[in-house]
Order: structure tokens, then C-alpha cells, then sequence
């Protein structure tokens, strides 16, 4: 099939708009790395000179440390609790019909479709009158929100995949719903719970709201303590602020990295098949 | 016993078992986290303070500062919405053609992965006076002096193009790599030109997937906070309604009044996304997909 003029032109304009989107966003995250490596920069392309120095700063001043700590333990928390929730919960709603499934299903829907901001600053009241808001529990909890059904909705398809024969036989050899998890489930399930767990924990990294509303002093998580670093500019040199920064996005997208060996792209924002 | 036995037989067959209680723990968490908050804001909303039950929501909308918000997230977000969508579409046209795309969703999901309170930072560097793109417009000679896109309407916007595109884009091709394209091949043989063939049989077709879409991006743009508070200037032109729900909640301690006013931002958000769904309904045709999608 030949194409008109006009149709390659419309082909150009398109991949040019997509290749400026591209370069602009590249040249974003270039920068951001460029100025956490300069002594100072101003009317130049490049920096007048490079040192190492604004990450040991960034690591004393703004107690990465401590931070990088609270963020492994919610991350690990949550990738975990909400692994055990939302599995098991994915299982039942694969394979049984049960009056109401509907309404579950809508239940599950809904912390997904509604933006955490709406529903954060309720849950972070709910969460400070029960004294838990400050606290890493108080994050923990806000963090199982989204993403137990996340899990349920990137697993039920994984179920769906296995031959009930399967189940049945280990039933029929007398396997309980302990043993049929332990031993048949969560082996043959193994890429989708390792999909779903790791998208998790690259969300969980990147959610700012939820840990943003219900944290404390002692309870930030990496990006809400880059929130704070970058809310604060001006008070400590902007190329530490940015050695934070690469810091923050060497720890989301080494782990975006090995997600995307198990996970096509697209499936971070579709969330699942519908 | 048998008494028993038949009451869980019974329950079985209606689908109720031991399996099916695995369920419950994730119901639990999502009842207490999410479905009991709502409802607690819900009530403590009707308990402001001081007034009336429905004193909050009167303030909110005779205080011009509380109402005007309304208005300025919108004036962010409509635009933002409309043309990251408009942009998706015939860029995820086009990218369906591909036989490799994966290098491309990968590049286009970093953005999305980093969130935007990183954006926020990287696009202040970026943008900034002397940041690398003001350095090629002066460059270029496409401007005099710098250009302003920092700490005014115009970060914040860019920052919902960066991280609301790639969202968008990839919604979008999920549902175009959705249609059979034998229909348009054979609307191709009818001797239906390129713009023929996408406002009659593309367009259509899409429309079901673009309506969720459009209330997906539109109620992410309008919940924009940590880029309109970095980007943004949160004093004036770009203070939207989660700025003041924020405040009043951790700043005034009025968690009655940040209760109204999370309450009045689902109420927007519910009546845009009932909007959109009813129109996709009136456009919607019958099935599309063939299995793939």
C-alpha cells in the first residue's frame, strides 16, 4: 500500500512530537544528574567542575540513612502484608461465585480509581485519632490501601491460568487449603506474585500522598523527605538537593528495571485486565 | 450433625466456602482503610466546629478563597486532560504500527514510575533560568531572556504533561492495540481514505476505552498537590482544591472543614466520571475487541 504526502507528513509530525517528548524528558533527568555532580554551574552548557561532595552532604545533612532505613521497612512491610492479603484473596475471587462477588469486586475497584489525595486526607484523620498517624504502622496501614487490591486484580488472571484439575488432584491426595497454598499454589503462581509484589514495591517507593499525609518526623519514607528537601530549597545548596533526587530515582528505577523483566510496560498502568 | 452438613452443603452450593473466606481479610482491610474513613469524613464534614451541620460547606462556598480553588484546578486540569489525551491518540495510532515497542513504553513509563514530586524537582532544574532549555532558546535566538515556566501555571501544567501523557498514552494503546484491525483494512478496500477510516471506524470503536481514559487522567490532574506546591505558586494561580483541604487539615487543624473539602473533591471527581461514562454509553456501538485487549 503506498502512502500519500500527506499521510507521511502526518507520520513525521508524529514521531516528531514524540521524539521532543522523549528528549525532553531525558534532558529533565540529565540535568537533575549533571547539577548533583557540579561545583557550580550558571551561564555555562556544563558545569564549571564536577566533585563527589553534595552526596556525602545529602547523606549527613538530610539523614539519608535513618531514611533509606524507614523506607526498607515500610516497602517491606507492605510488599509482604499486602502479598499475604491480597493472594489469597485473588485466589477466592478467581475461582468461586459467591453472592456479592459483584460488590467486592467494586470494592476493590474503587481504591484504585479514586486518587489517594481524596481518600488520604480521611484516613489520615481516621488514622491520627487512633494514634497511629507518625508512626510507621500509621504508614503502613495508609500504604495497604491501593495496593492489596492491586495485587488482587494483577493476580486473578494468574489464577485463572491454572488447571483446577490440578487443585482437585491435590485435594483428592488430601491436601488441605494450607498445604494446597504452600506446596501447588504458590509455585505455579510464582510470576505472577513476583510481578505483583514488585510493581508494588516500585509504587510503594513512589507513593507520595498516603505517606506524605499519615507520616511523622521519624517515619518519612525517601520521597517524602525529598518532598521536604525540595519544599525547603534555597536553605541548602540546590545540588544536593538533586544528589537526593538521583538517589530517590537510582532506588525507584533499579527496581522498575527488574519489574520490567516480568511485567510488560503498559501493565504499571492498566493495572490489569479488565 | 446432619443438620449441620446440609447447612454447609447448602452454603457450598451457593458458591460459600472455606475458600471462598479467603477473601475476607482483604474485604476487612479495604472496609476499615478505605470505605470507614470515607464514611467518618463523610459525617465529621456535617460537624464543623462551629454552625450548623452544614456550616463547612456554606463556608466553603462564601469564602472566595475556598471556592475559587474549584475553578483554578479545573482551569489546570481540563486543559491538561484534553491535551494529553488528544496528544495519545494518534501517537498510540502510530506506535501500534510498531513491531518493537517495548523500548519506547519503557523510556515512557519512567515518569510515571518516578512520580511527581521528582518531576517537580527535575522540571525545576530543567526549566529554571538558566536550566538547559532556556540555555537552547537563547541559544536558538527564540527568545530575548529567559522564559518563565517555573513557579507559576505553566510548571505545574508541563509537570502533568510529563507524568499525564505517558499514563494516557499507554491507557490508550492498550485499547487501540484492542481493535481488530482487519476492520480497518477492509474499510481501506471500500477505498475509505486515512481520515475516513479514523472518524468512522477508529473513532468509534476507541470511544468506549477514551471515555475511561479521559476519567482516569482528568481525576489525576485534578488531584494535582505536590507539583503545585514545588512547580506551581500555591499562594495564588495555581492554588488548587487539594492545597486549601491540606491546610485545613494539617495547618489549621480543621479536620472537619478538610473533611468537606475532601468530600467536595469525590463529589466533583464522582460527577465528571458519571458524566463521562454516561456519554460513552450513548456512543457505545457493540463489541470491538477480538480476544486480544
Amino acid at each position: 500500500m503506498r502512502r500519500s504526502l500527506g499521510e507521511r507528513l502526518w507520520a513525521i509530525a508524529v514521531w516528531a512530537l514524540v521524539g521532543f517528548f522523549v528528549i525532553n524528558l531525558l534532558a529533565m533527568i540529565g540535568s537533575v544528574l549533571v547539577n548533583s555532580f557540579a561545583t557550580h554551574w550558571f551561564n555555562t552548557w556544563l558545569p564549571a567542575g564536577y566533585t563527589g561532595q553534595w552526596y556525602s552532604l545529602a547523606w549527613n545533612e538530610f539523614g539519608l540513612p535513618d531514611i533509606l532505613l524507614v523506607t526498607v521497612e515500610v516497602v517491606g512491610a507492605v510488599v509482604v502484608l499486602s502479598g499475604l492479603i491480597g493472594v489469597p484473596a485473588a485466589y477466592a475471587m478467581a475461582r468461586r461465585n459467591f453472592p456479592g462477588k459483584q460488590a467486592v469486586m467494586l470494592l476493590f475497584l474503587l481504591p484504585l480509581l479514586v486518587p489517594p489525595i481524596t481518600y488520604g486526607i480521611p484516613l489520615a484523620t481516621v488514622l491520627y485519632r487512633a494514634h497511629l498517624a507518625g508512626t510507621i504502622n500509621g504508614v503502613i496501614l495508609a500504604n495497604l490501601v491501593p495496593t492489596v487490591p492491586f495485587v488482587i486484580l494483577i493476580m486473578i488472571p494468574f489464577v485463572e491460568q491454572i488447571d483446577p484439575r490440578v487443585e482437585a488432584a491435590a485435594r483428592v491426595f488430601g491436601a488441605g487449603i494450607g498445604r494446597l497454598f504452600v506446596q501447588v499454589l504458590v509455585p505455579l503462581l510464582t510470576p505472577g506474585i513476583l510481578a505483583a509484589l514488585l510493581l508494588v514495591l516500585v509504587r510503594t517507593v513512589a507513593m507520595f500522598e498516603l505517606t506524605f499525609l499519615t507520616s511523622g518526623p521519624t517515619s518519612q519514607t525517601l520521597v517524602v523527605a525529598l518532598y521536604y528537601a525540595v519544599f525547603a530549597a534555597g536553605v541548602r545548596p540546590g545540588q544536593s538537593v538533586d544528589a537526593m533526587a538521583v538517589v530517590y530515582m537510582i532506588t525507584t528505577l533499579v527496581w522498575l528495571l527488574i519489574a520490567l523483566r516480568f511485567v510488560n510496560p503498559s501493565q504499571i498502568v492498566t493495572r490489569a485486565k479488565q | 450433625m446432619s443438620a449441620r452438613l446440609s447447612l454447609r452443603r447448602r452454603l457450598r452450593e451457593r458458591g460459600l466456602d472455606a475458600v471462598t473466606l479467603l477473601v475476607l481479610p482483604a474485604v476487612v482491610t479495604v472496609l476499615a482503610l478505605f470505605v470507614y474513613p470515607f464514611l467518618y469524613g463523610l459525617m465529621l464534614s456535617f460537624q464543623p466546629k462551629e454552625g450548623g451541620a452544614l456550616a463547612n460547606y456554606a463556608k466553603f462556598f462564601s469564602d472566595p478563597f475556598l471556592y475559587n480553588t474549584i475553578g483554578i484546578t479545573l482551569w489546570i486540569a481540563i486543559p491538561a486532560t484534553l491535551l494529553n489525551v488528544v496528544l495519545s491518540i494518534p501517537v498510540a495510532l502510530r506506535v501500534r504500527l510498531m513491531r518493537s515497542q517495548r523500548l519506547l513504553t519503557t523510556i515512557l513509563v519512567i515518569p510515571i514510575t518516578l512520580g511527581t514530586v521528582m518531576v517537580a524537582e527535575g522540571l525545576l532544574t530543567y526549566l529554571g533560568p538558566r536550566g538547559w532549555l532556556n540555555r537552547t532558546l537563547l541559544f536558538f535566538a527564540l527568545t530575548d531572556s529567559p522564559v518563565r515556566l517555573v513557579h507559576n501555571y505553566w510548571g505545574v501544567m508541563l509537570s502533568l504533561v510529563i507524568t499525564g501523557f505517558p499514563f494516557t498514552f499507554l491507557l490508550t494503546l492498550s485499547y487501540v492495540t484492542g481493535i481488530d484491525k482487519s476492520l480497518e483494512q477492509a474499510g481501506a478496500m471500500l477505498g475509505a481514505r486515512a481520515r475516513q477510516r479514523f472518524t468512522r471506524i477508529l473513532l468509534p470503536l476507541l470511544a468506549p476505552g477514551l471515555a475511561i481514559t479521559l476519567a482516569l487522567a482528568f481525576v489525576q490532574a485534578f488531584t494535582v498537590f505536590p507539583s503545585a506546591i514545588l512547580l506551581g505558586a500555591p499562594a495564588g494561580p495555581t492554588r488548587v482544591i487539594s492545597i486549601v483541604a491540606y491546610q485545613a487539615a494539617f495547618e489549621q487543624y480543621d479536620y472537619p472543614l478538610a473533611s468537606a473539602i475532601a468530600m467536595l473533591m469525590a463529589g466533583v471527581q464522582v460527577v465528571i466520571i458519571v458524566a463521562l461514562l454516561a456519554a460513552r454509553t450513548l456512543v457505545f456501538r457493540g463489541p470491538a475487541s477480538t480476544g486480544k485487549g
